[in-house]
């Protein structure tokens, strides 16, 4: 490898480049979350792609991607100083999940070179957005038992099933999506993963709407889709291997640990919930300021967050450093859980009556839905029930659970209604 | 610790650990609960042999480090203590020392602080006063002027290892009229001085003893202040003096959280019910689970601390010390009572070693600041 450019004079490099390419966002520090994304509509997207589009002219796209496939070649150190500098600018945080940081690393790490070679550039550029088809209406914790099949009928795999919590595949090029190969193996070993077009005939998409009225999830429905062969990610009846590197990358992505994600300076888990500053403009605002309750539940909402970056980078160091095991990510994902569901308290508190009700443009809305849909920090990207199972077995080495399907055959397993 | 702590650190660490396994395990530990001092002064000296009393000394007074960050290595001492619920006034002292040595008058004080390196003497930090937390701007110990000496009236308490201090770090408050009207002050004041009464108080833990310290006219050369009031210098090193103290107490309850959880672990796989182990009962893995995280949070926001204070920076500093206060301090607490409680009816007995530990990490959280204190100083800092 070439001598690699140097943080700081990367920074510059970008600084200038962004002020000269990127719009600017109309409102001060106001950067859409990408995870929180409101209604997103299909403008939406188009723009997220135009923007991708202008990056990867600009030289900026995939920081972390290798060279080779359309990407930069360089490091986390600089990806995090890209971000830092985009920070009050317009950037394609649509594309960050699952796109650039779940199912782009798993092409990247699992996929053939013919694979690496037709899809990264196009993912990079912003021609080719991607999206999971893995959990399904059945079960998504027990995801190895899922029962989307597929058949083998020449060069390519007839695929029947459904889908369900596919974020943005309405909007999807291509989506990562596991299914049952080999019904007579015990189920972790008749999967494979296939990456399948989106629209073509026999897949139908429904959108979901949350409780919150946000739509980007979807459900779909696979009847006989055609997926060609050659579109097997690893090998076929080996898709567990790859789905467990997949979870690896999503749990990263979710707990705000991936070095994928660009943009989004304060987005990504570990500030989804109000920052600080609008904490405390509401208690100014609320005459509360001088309270010390209020004082003090604003302070805590801060150190939250101050911990969960402390938290990130000493895993990222003990899995660097080999003293964490790769599944250390479900470290950061439960703490991104647990203190997401803090911090909406925190919020709800202090908003008091303002949050539940109040007239239009008044009082805080935001905080009240947000509190509403705390549970999906507990939930998305793993639940956090299977965090801890995760930590206490492969961590602490502490017994597996109890299984009804390991070792027999995957048509033997029972199933629920 | 960090994960990647150097070569010499971790020699530091692995050395700091095997003389307080052979010198003060936790039998030693119960005989020292039950006799007149909470430490044993020649084994003080030879922990500052090994490095215990000189590296917050700044540089140009003699003080060195392993790693070049003298309170990252002393957190991995404090850590080490808190493994084995270690007797010794380490934060007192340190603190002291950094104290003197930083001051714009260091130069007065090189013997003492010669002294706290070599181990021969101790020191502790006066600052706390009775029926108030940790409210400096509430200091009422005042220091009046009288020809060449300063006459120290107040009380103080919380003084930890007070009962063995040779000398006093004292904050106190100038008068209303006069010089620096009504700004703090701080003096290096010999415990035996006349006018300074020093009584031991009742603690929770069984061999971190405190006093409190009645100054009744206490008169002192004004060579005893450290630094000079006014312009701030003092107001400065009590926060940075705090900030130091919180630092290396992070470190003490994440050693002290650790090695509960540690034994709590092995015990969860000895102890057996209903025909299979603790260990494989999932609302027991969960609960470990979550002690994991709170460790693995713990180490990182107090490895944090420690590197915002070594780095100087005074607003970083005092954010850092709080968040990892606030944080870890609730924490270990409720950690070390999970452990009680997973441990069944044995943990709440004398003869279990847990209770040792619970004293400990019960103790840390109230002093150097409370959590809630903690949380209101950051608001503070954040300007809400």
């Amino acid at each position: 490898m070439s001598d690699t450019e140097d943080v700081e004079s990367f920074r510059l490099r970008a600084r200038e480049w962004i002020a000269a390419n990127l719009p600017r966002l109309p409102e001060p520090g106001n950067a859409p979350d990408g995870e929180n994304r409101g209604h997103v509509d299909d403008a939406a997207w188009l723009r997220a792609r135009e923007l991708q589009r202008l990056l990867y002219d600009g030289g900026f796209a995939g920081i972390c991607y290798p060279r080779e496939y359309g990407g930069q070649g360089l490091t986390p150190a600089h990806q995090k100083a890209f971000t830092e500098e985009t920070a009050g600018y317009e950037m394609p945080l649509l594309l960050n999940v699952p796109t650039f940081s779940i199912c782009g690393p798993v092409l990247l790490e699992l996929g053939t070179e013919e694979q690496k070679r037709e899809h990264l550039p196009r993912v990079l550029s912003g021609e080719e957005v991607l999206v999971q088809f893995l959990s399904e209406p059945r079960g998504g914790s027990d995801l190895a038992g899922l029962t989307t099949r597929a058949v083998r009928d020449g060069d390519v795999f007839i695929v029947s099933g459904a889908k369900i919590w596919s974020s943005g595949a309405y909007a999807a090029d291509y989506a990562t999506c596991l299914v049952r190969t080999d019904w007579e193996a015990p189920k972790h070993r008749g999967l494979t993963m296939l990456l399948m077009k989106v629209h073509q005939p026999g897949v139908t998409i429904r959108r979901i709407k949350q409780l919150d009225g946000n739509e980007e999830f979807c459900e779909e429905f696979l009847d006989d889709v055609e997926v060609p062969v050659a579109n097997v990610i690893g090998e076929v009846n080996g898709g567990w291997a790859v789905a467990s590197r997949q979870l690896f990358h999503e749990r990263n992505a979710v707990g705000g640990g991936s070095p994928y994600v660009s943009g989004g300076a304060r987005a990504g888990s570990a500030r989804r919930a109000a920052p600080v500053s609008a904490l405390t403009e509401l208690v100014r605002r609320t005459g509360q300021a001088s309270d010390p309750r209020a004082r003090e539940l604003v302070a805590e909402s801060h150190l939250l967050s101050r911990v969960q970056e402390q938290l990130i980078d000493r895993v990222v160091a003990g899995m660097q450093a080999q003293q964490l095991p790769p599944t250390a990510g479900a470290v950061i994902r439960l703490f991104s859980g647990v203190s997401s569901v803090r911090r909406a308290e925190i919020s709800l508190e202090l908003a008091g009556a303002g949050a539940v009700t109040a007239p239009a443009g008044a009082g805080d809305p935001a905080i009240g839905v947000q509190f509403l849909m705390r549970q999906a920090s507990c939930l998305g990207g793993g639940s956090t029930e299977m965090a801890r199972n995760i930590i206490s077995e492969r961590i602490l080495g502490m017994p597996r659970e109890f299984a009804g399907d390991r070792d027999i055959p995957f048509s033997q397993v029972r199933q629920g209604r | 610790m960090e994960y990647n702590l150097t070569q010499e650190q971790a020699l530091f660490r692995d050395t700091t650990r095997d003389f307080l396994e052979k010198e003060t395990p936790l039998a030693v530990v119960r005989e020292l609960a039950a006799g007149p001092v909470g430490f044993d002064r020649e084994w003080w000296r030879r922990g500052a042999e090994l490095g215990w009393t000189s590296m917050l000394v700044a540089a140009a007074r003699g003080g060195d480090s392993i790693s070049g960050n003298g309170i990252v290595d002393m957190a991995i001492v404090a850590e080490e203590m808190g493994r084995l619920v270690s007797p010794g006034p380490l934060v007192p002292v340190n603190v002291v020392a950094m104290a003197l040595s930083e001051a714009s008058n260091a130069e007065a004080h090189a013997e003492v602080i010669e002294q706290l390196m070599a181990g021969t003497a101790v020191a502790s930090w006066a600052v706390y006063e009775p029926d108030r937390g940790w409210d400096p701007g509430s200091i009422a110990l005042t220091a009046t002027r009288d020809g060449g000496d300063y006459v120290l009236t107040g009380t103080k308490d919380r003084v930890d290892s007070g009962d063995q201090a040779d000398y006093l770090l004292v904050t106190a408050r100038l008068p209303a009229s006069g010089a620096a009207a009504g700004e703090l002050a701080q003096f290096l004041v010999p415990a035996t001085a006349a006018g300074v009464r020093v009584t031991r108080d009742e603690s929770l833990d069984l061999v971190r003893r405190f006093a409190t310290v009645r100054f009744d006219g206490a008169r002192v050369p004004a060579a005893s202040l450290v630094g000079a009031p006014g312009e701030g210098e003092t107001t400065a090193a009590v926060a940075r003096q705090l900030q130091a103290a919180v630092a290396l107490q992070c470190a003490e309850l994440a050693g002290a959280a650790g090695r509960v959880f540690e034994f709590t672990v092995q015990w969860a796989f000895d102890r057996y019910s209903f025909g299979r182990p603790l260990a494989s009962y999932q609302a027991l893995k969960h609960r470990f689970a979550d002690m994991r995280l709170w460790l693995e949070a713990s180490q990182a926001t107090a490895g944090a601390a420690a590197r915002a204070v070594a780095a100087g920076g005074p607003t970083q500093a005092a954010e850092l010390t709080s968040v990892a206060k606030a944080y870890i301090a609730e924490r270990a607490t409720d950690l070390v009572q999970d452990c009680v409680q997973l441990h069944g009816g044995i943990g709440v007995t004398w003869e279990h070693d847990i209770h040792l530990y619970l004293r400990r990490v019960t103790v840390d959280r109230a002093l150097w600041g409370t959590p809630a204190e903690h949380r209101l100083l950051l608001s503070d800092i954040l300007d809400v």
